[in-house]
């Protein structure tokens, strides 16, 4: 006997209804997964993926600034742009604006994550073999986020103006992308902030959905 | 014997100890100071100097650990300083100089900065850079400091300035050209409709000229009511106008308020209209404004004089409009009662059913009931001065005279029911109970304590002390003189600003802290709760023009500097940012008029610079976001060092340019 899928036969839904608990949740609960990974990832372009605090006696409090997807902020101080702030302290070793860093990638950050989300759309609802490849950049986005971090504060640590002010006293360095380091007065405090971990918590999703998806395709390999 | 023996004993322990502390004063004179840096505990410490348990309460009131803030905001006076100082209780820490009627380098006011300001305080094209600054008001909203402005007087030359406390900086300087001194002014209107500025020595009208032997019938008082338009920030001159009244001295007033409002209070000390003349034979001033038995309360009916104003009552005196005093009499718009001789203050309750005057030359404090007044008014009064001023009968109006030392002045409220009278004489403060209902109906009228004040007290100052609800806890007493109170710094001496406990009832009032002022003489101050105040940390936006509170059309934009030419006019476009001055290089030839904009792009809190050329007089202070534009004439040619004169950074020194002025 063949199943018709698209054609729900009565002898489908005696199947179907003959089918244990489990194996009816492990074919509901992948979509549930991609779709809200989907829904996560959306989320995350209202919070900063990435923080640092710059603390130096001069600034009590710190200076904090907030790296989102597409965007860099200060706190939620509206009184002092901190992101310019750091600029204007930077321009003394020599590193280059803030405001130019990343700018290609921060142009396709919100493009590449529709796409992200749409292709996680595909994955939940249109079965193939081979769908399950539209999910991985989901799951690398956390990563690559990082990655391309690390690139550009490399970048800018390895490339200061060498008629800086104070390049004599500072040598290039490479901010650290995680805990602490110090430059000059100020020690800086670098963490990854609420819109990372909520990409990661939809990468874990989608890694989550694949494999129970891949546990049913298995079991029901298994008891044909 | 026993007590024979006993006695010698005593003597020779005294004798002992006379040694002893002959010793200790001449072997180690600083024997207070050598505690200091010990490694003694605190009780320790208080003992090897001394301290005793009163003095360690007042360290512990007073004392205010580094980063934390205090809790009331104090504006004094500065006197011919021509300032006013913002002072923090109870640390009694100065937290600021606002320059007002004088050039002050520090802020740049009239060396670039606030130019303006001052020149609107100039009289007939007379430039005038000073003034007496004499008594600061806070503006208040239904009788309550509100935190938004201050005003001040200047006695010397009759002005008033506006200043804005969210920057802190003058305003506005106006001047009422009737009249050239004050001395009753500010005072505001519960709702700061009106700036009350009182006059005090008879003039001739208008700064005319009028021989003294005719002062009675061509010399006149003054008061001024200064409309304040809030939305603008500024005193609207035309909606504002004075009265003319008799040559008495106006001296100290206070505006009305609850049950009084709309009605405004002065003493006066020379209704004998004594015009001196000593080198003459003729009794010296202090002698001649004295001989009476009795001078004049002035009870003034605001309302009435704002209707008369706007029916068109007043007349023109040079470009400002006087209500003549034949207008003030035919509406009813002053009544007079007779007050002891020769008094200071008129200081109206916190509830404004009473005004408070003080003797000075007469021990009592007089005080008047404003009910008693209106039924005085209402019955009619029978008799008249001699310009035809109805006079109120004193017993019809007064309701208590406390007798309370000697020369008391100036009169303050707490939230007890106590009122505060200097006594100037007596060099102390007298606290005393207002017998009536709502402040202290048990005790009665009567002086309950007093308290020494190192030396000659003044004014006094009392934690929202004119408002309608005072805070009580704190006073301040402005002691003229200072004498053995701090190191002797010469000839010239500082005022002695004296902080006193209030809080605990009846016989306990405690000095907590002296806190010696130079620069000035702080004649009076109001005292606000600090979270009143919301003052901006930086300018709001880049750009800021802190004279009209906007961003400036010609704020200079990063990227867009430089310096232009258009014939002999050269336009200088800067920016200010640690630790550069953008451009560098000025450019310019001798005979340039030079229009120069620096913009401070700085939004950091305190970041602020300075800029200094020398030579040509220029010295801006440059807050974050402020844009400042001055002019001048290159006259002269050379190479001029232009720097930051605020260390803002690591590399301020760094923070210069060069100024070429190429001869002709």
């Amino acid at each position: 006997m063949t199943i018709n899928a698209l054609t729900p036969t009565d002898a489908d839904m005696v199947q179907r209804a003959a089918q244990p608990v489990s194996r009816r949740w492990i074919k509901r609960l992948p979509p549930v997964f991609f779709l809200a990974a989907a829904v996560l990832l959306v989320v995350s372009i209202a919070f900063p993926y990435w923080g640092m605090v710059l603390e130096a006696p001069q600034y009590p409090g710190g200076l904090q600034m907030r790296v989102f997807v597409n965007d860099m902020t200060g706190d939620d101080d509206p009184r002092l742009d901190e992101v310019r702030e750091i600029d204007g302290l930077n321009h003394y070793i020599g590193m280059k604006s803030l405001y130019d860093a990343a700018a290609f990638e921060r142009s396709i950050a919100i493009p590449g994550l529709i796409i992200m989300v749409a292709a996680l759309g595909v994955v939940a609802f249109w079965r193939r073999r081979w769908t399950w490849l539209l999910a991985l950049p989901a799951v690398g986005f956390p990563f690559i986020f990082l990655g391309d971090l690390a690139y550009w504060l490399n970048h800018y640590g390895q490339n200061l103006d060498p008629y800086a002010p104070l390049s004599s006293a500072i040598q290039p360095f490479t901010p650290p992308i995680l805990g602490e380091g110090v430059i000059g007065q100020f020690k800086t405090v670098a963490y990854v902030d609420t819109g990372w971990y909520l990409a990661l918590a939809a990468g874990v999703l989608v890694v989550a959905g694949l494999l129970v998806r891949l546990a049913g395709t298995v079991s029901a390999a298994r008891e044909q | 014997m026993i007590s024979q023996r006993l006695s010698s004993r005593l003597l020779l322990i005294g004798a002992v100890l006379v040694i002893a502390g002959v010793l200790a004063v001449t072997v180690s004179p600083k024997a207070i100071t050598s505690a200091q840096g010990s490694d003694a505990d605190w009780q320790t410490i208080a003992e090897q100097r001394g301290l005793t348990e009163a003095d360690l309460r007042a360290a512990v009131m007073t004392y205010t650990p580094s980063g934390v803030m205090d809790e009331y905001v104090m504006f004094a006076s500065a006197g011919q300083g021509g300032q006013v100082l913002a002072i923090g209780l109870p640390s009694m820490r100065l937290l600021r100089l606002i320059a007002v009627f004088a050039p002050e380098p520090w802020q740049g006011y009239g060396y670039g900065t606030g130019n303006e300001v001052l020149e609107q305080g100039f009289i007939d094209g007379q430039e005038i850079l000073w003034g007496d600054t004499h008594h600061p008001a806070l503006s208040e909203t239904n009788g309550e400091y509100d935190g938004q402005w201050l005003f001040i007087g200047d006695k010397a030359n009759g002005r008033v300035a506006v200043i804005d406390l969210r920057d802190f900086e003058t305003k506005q300087i106006v001047h009422n050209p009737a009249f050239l001194n004050d001395h009753g002014g500010t005072f505001v209107t519960p709702n700061t409709e009106y700036i009350v500025e009182g006059g005090q020595y008879g003039l001739p009208l208008g700064g005319d000229y009028a021989p003294i032997e005719e002062y009675q019938n061509a010399y006149s008082g003054m008061i001024t009511f200064w409309k304040f338009d809030r939305e603008a920030g500024r005193i609207d001159y035309s909606q504002s106008f004075a009265m003319e009244l008799p040559p008495y001295w106006q001296d100290l007033c206070d505006a009305g308020k609850g049950v009084s409002e709309g009605w405004v209070f002065c003493n006066s000390f020379n209704a004998e209209m004594a015009t001196g003349g000593i080198e003459k034979g003729n009794p010296p001033f202090e002698a001649g404004v004295s001989r009476g038995a009795v001078d004049y309360l002035h009870i003034i009916n605001l309302k009435a004089a704002e209707a008369v104003f706007q029916a068109g009552g007043a007349v023109d005196v040079r470009g400002f409009s006087v209500i003549p005093l034949e207008t003030v009499i035919e509406n009813n718009l002053l009544y007079l009662a007779p007050e002891p001789r020769s008094p200071h203050g008129a200081d109206v309750t916190p509830r404004g059913d009473f005004i408070s005057v003080g003797g000075k030359l007469d021990p009592h404090v007089s005080v008047y009931s404003f009910h008693k007044i209106q039924d005085a008014v209402a019955a009619g009064p029978t008799e008249k001065d001699v310009f035809g001023v109805p006079v109120l009968a004193l017993e019809s109006v007064l309701e208590a005279q406390v007798e309370l030392g000697l020369g008391p002045l100036h009169t303050v409220y707490d939230d007890q029911g106590y009122a505060y009278t200097s006594l100037f004489l007596d060099s102390a403060v007298a606290r005393w109970s207002i017998g009536a209902e709502g402040y202290r109906p048990q005790d009665g009228w009567q002086l309950i304590s007093k308290i020494p004040v190192q030396y000659n007290v003044g004014h006094l100052a009392a934690a929202e002390g004119d408002t309608m609800s005072p805070d009580g806890r704190f006073l301040v007493a402005l002691n003229k003189w200072s004498v053995d109170r701090f190191l002797s710094t010469g000839p010239l001496l500082p005022q002695n600003l004296q902080l006193i406990d209030v809080t605990r009832p009846g016989d306990q009032m405690q000095i907590l802290y002296d806190m010696p002022i130079t620069g000035a003489e702080p004649h009076y101050a109001q005292i606000i709760k600090a979270d009143k105040l919301k003052a901006w940390e930086v300018y709001p936006e880049v750009g800021w023009n802190p004279i009209t509170q906007s961003v400036d059309p010609n704020a200079v934009i990063q990227g867009t500097e430089g310096v232009t030419r258009d014939g002999k006019n050269v336009t200088v476009r800067m920016t200010a940012v640690r630790s550069h001055m953008t451009p560098e290089h000025i450019e310019i030839e001798e005979g340039d008029h030079v229009t120069w904009t620096i913009t401070n792009v700085e939004r950091a809190r305190d970041a602020t610079h300075g800029f200094a050329i020398p030579f040509y007089n220029i010295n801006l202070s440059i807050e974050p976001g402020e844009t400042i534009t001055f002019e001048f004439e290159a006259k002269r040619p050379g190479v001029f060092s232009f720097y930051c004169t605020e260390f803002c950074s690591a590399l301020h020194l760094e923070m210069m340019g060069y100024m070429m002025v190429q001869p002709k």
